[in-house]
């Protein structure tokens, strides 16, 4: 077994960015922010690289199986001889996948925002949040024990709010901050009561024995969890889906999505990081983790599957309506997260079965490329026409050639279009669902024909359609189309190498290096099995080209045909009014008034009585140290003399 | 020549000691109360001597307790007037009702 210590370097070196440029940025590093960010999160980009290669093609492999190695192991806090929470790094497949997946997108983003947020006044403040998701979501990707996804989980959560809310002087972005925050820890209870729940049952928190423990039906620890029920699920179920739902809300499934759209208030680089390439699949990632245990329980897996369908569809449809583009991006990235979920929902553990796991897996690495290539395209966008509205745009591929090339592009690869990205990860999915549930695959199959649909609708609308935008540049006095450009190289580079992403990592022969089991996984791309998706979604792209390609009424007549539910899907199904009813009607006056006044009569009550009656007695007694010596010498003899009556006449 | 009973000399001390007792709370002024003090302290070696010569006169225990005595009240009167000095020098008088500023 190699060395794989150097991979603590990994996260570590984002955490000194964040310490060093928190604690001095604003003062020494004004400027020099963002270089230093890049250049310590290129070092780890690189690490990471080198670990893979280690780890895929060296001595990753035992008897043709990817091995788990647990690189480290600090036991932190012991609580008995089997429990303890431990700190650690594990390296295993997908792993590693996570580590090139998060270092590379965060670098892209490091790398565009050296561009993009060039003179903002807390430019230094943005690198050292940047620095600190990175490290947080790197502490996650390696945990090896259950507690220690949980402190990393809350860490991400925590420097998301911060990024969301980096416009502290818009109110909308401090809204959307701590709305991202409140859904996202409501959520975690459930992941805490999850696992405490597993943890009390397995008798350990360290995810290797857990998954060891749980899956032999014949381990006491399996029976025992497996026979404890309540409200007629076994326990398993119930930690199982309470962990599943603190992923559901990092992840934005349905019901716990809403935080997500209004999460786009943050910058824009921000939301390629942390809402579309990362730390929203941290909930697929836990689930991934946790696998072999979902995978004996089949009521919790058939609710996941069942969450993240609905949530793709759900997402998608709303998508459709969406006008801000950073929404529709959003709503596209729930409905992709939607399919990593079900993908896991219906696969099995181990061999030909384990499928939908690879699939799900794959389609992670793929996703997180185009979407964070769009959401950067997006920004670049924005960042030209200072907006985010449709209307405010069109006709831009004149102006910005190279975001339009790179847009057009993942537009395909989303669009599931071969030989893009997208289509051989989505496939994978489509075929695992096939075989398991045609319901699921009808979904699926619908639902990867909206997204062809809203993404071209989102191209076209951009980037053809009137020339609105165009003509407002040059009306503003913008004589020379290049003035502001398309921005700086930094800003190009990074949708280029994207760009080449979104191709080329489609090919890459993902099912040898990353299953269920770890042995690799022949698949191949059935060309008839293909034919349905890829021509429901050309279908759709010639839909979308033909209502929005050039300004034309049939978009308004469509929408005058689907009516109320048009209207519906505009206002995401009025599920953040049912939340807001919840709350306020519901939640705050008859459990939050009542115990407030509790607190404030009982509680504070109690202590204030307390208080009240040592002020009291202290000043009747007062006069007692009046100052004078000779009192005091008084008292003292008064002692004595009573202590020898005491010791003298009743004490004989 | 008769022998003078233990009883008169703890008579005598039992009233030094309330006379001592007597000057330390109704005299103001720090001296006096030191003196007083002194008082106090001599009934108790009068006490200590003459317990050691009437009940164990081939002892002299009480005998070294009164020089013990003797010594500690010479030192604490030295400290007692450092006091006195200090005091005199920030509140400009000795009188103990002048220094009352330890209260609650």
């Amino acid at each position: 077994m190699s060395n794989y210590l150097y991979i603590l370097w990994i996260p570590l070196l984002p955490l000194a960015t964040f310490v060093v440029l928190g604690l001095f940025g604003r003062k020494y590093f004004a400027k020099s922010a963002g270089i230093i960010g890049t250049a310590s999160l290129l070092t780890s980009t690189l690490l990471s690289f080198v670990a893979a290669k280690q780890y895929f093609f060296e001595d990753g492999k035992v008897n043709g199986v990817y091995q788990k190695i647990i690189a480290l192991k600090y036991t932190w806090l012991q609580f008995s001889p089997n429990v303890s929470i431990d700190m650690g790094v594990i390296v295993d497949p997908i792993s590693v996948m996570m580590l090139i997946v998060v270092t590379s997108v965060s670098l892209m983003v490091h790398v565009f925002s050296l561009g993009y947020m060039k003179g903002e006044e807390r430019f230094a403040t943005y690198y050292a949040f940047l620095s600190l998701f990175t490290f947080s979501m790197l502490g996650l990707i390696l945990s090896v024990n259950i507690f220690q996804v949980y402190m990393f989980w809350e860490l991400v959560g925590v420097s998301s709010f911060l990024l969301i809310g980096y416009y502290f002087n818009k109110p909308s972005a401090v809204a959307a901050s701590k709305k991202a925050f409140i859904v996202t820890r409501f959520a975690d209870l459930g992941f805490l009561i999850g696992i405490l729940i597993i943890g009390f049952y397995g008798g350990t928190l360290d995810i290797g024995l857990l998954i060891e423990k749980f899956t032999s039906a014949q381990s006491p620890e399996f029976i025992s969890i497996t026979t404890a029920s309540f409200l007629g699920a076994s326990m398993l179920t119930w930690g199982l889906v309470l962990i599943f739902m603190g992923g559901a809300g990092k992840s934005a499934m349905f019901p716990l999505h809403i935080w997500l759209p209004d999460a786009m208030e943050g910058p824009t680089p921000v939301s390629a990081l942390i809402h579309a390439a990362t730390m929203v699949v941290a909930g697929v990632y836990l689930v991934a983790r946790l696998f072999p245990v979902y995978s004996m329980d089949e009521a919790a897996l058939t609710i996941v599957t069942y969450v993240g369908a609905f949530s793709a569809l759900l997402a998608a449809v709303i998508a459709c309506t969406q006008t801000d583009i950073k929404r529709v991006l959003a709503y596209s990235t729930m409905s992709q997260i939607g399919y990593m979920m079900f993908a896991l929902g219906v696969s099995k553990n181990g061999g030909e079965n384990g499928l939908g796991y690879m699939a799900s897996m794959f389609h992670l690495f793929t996703h997180a490329f185009f979407k964070s290539l769009l959401f950067l395209g997006a920004g670049s966008v924005i960042h030209m026409v200072h907006s985010n509205e449709m209307k405010d745009m069109g006709g831009l591929r004149k102006l910005m050639p190279i975001t339009h090339a790179a847009f057009l592009i993942a537009c395909l690869a989303i669009a599931g279009i071969p030989p893009f990205a997208g289509f051989f990860s989505k496939e994978e999915i489509l075929t695992a669902a096939f075989h398991e549930n045609k319901l699921i695959y009808g979904v699926a199959l619908f639902t990867a024909a909206l997204t062809s649909f809203y993404m071209f609708r989102l191209y076209f609308n951009i980037f053809w359609s009137k020339d609105a935008a165009v003509k407002a540049h040059h009306s503003a006095g913008h004589d020379d189309a290049h003035d502001h450009g398309e921005g700086t190289w930094t800003m190009k580079l990074p949708l280029m190498i994207l760009a080449a992403c979104a191709v080329g990592v489609g090919f890459i022969p993902f099912s040898q290096f990353i299953s269920s089991d770890g042995a690799p996984l022949e698949t191949h791309i059935d060309v008839v099995f293909s034919i349905a998706p890829v021509t429901l979604s050309i279908l759709a792209i010639l839909l979308s080209a033909s209502f929005y390609k050039s300004h034309n009424a049939k978009s308004d007549k469509a929408v005058a045909f689907f009516g109320g539910f048009y209207r519906a899907a505009y206002k995401k199904f009025y599920v953040d009014e049912l939340y807001l009813f919840i709350t306020k009607k519901i939640v705050f006056p008859l459990i939050g008034q009542p115990i407030a006044w509790a607190d404030r009569n009982i509680v504070d009550g109690f202590m204030l009585l307390l208080a009240n009656t040592t002020a009291k007695i202290s000043t009747a007694i007062k006069g007692l140290q009046s100052g004078k010596v000779q009192n005091y010498a008084l008292y003292f003899f008064g002692g004595v003399l009573a202590l020898s009556v005491l010791f003298i006449y009743i004490w004989k | 020549m008769n022998e003078i009973p233990l009883t008169h000399i703890l008579f005598v001390s039992t009233a030094l000691f309330f006379i001592g007792m007597y000057g330390l709370f109704t005299r103001r002024n720090i001296i006096t109360m030191l003196m007083s003090i002194e008082l106090m302290l001599n009934s108790v070696n009068i006490n200590f001597v003459a317990f050691n010569k009437y009940l164990f006169p081939d002892k002299l225990d009480g005998l070294f307790f009164s020089l013990f005595i003797i010594t500690i009240a010479a030192a604490e009167a030295a400290v007692a007037i450092a006091i006195i000095i200090n005091l005199y020098r920030s509140h400009q008088s000795i009188d103990v009702d002048d220094a009352t500023e330890m209260k609650f």
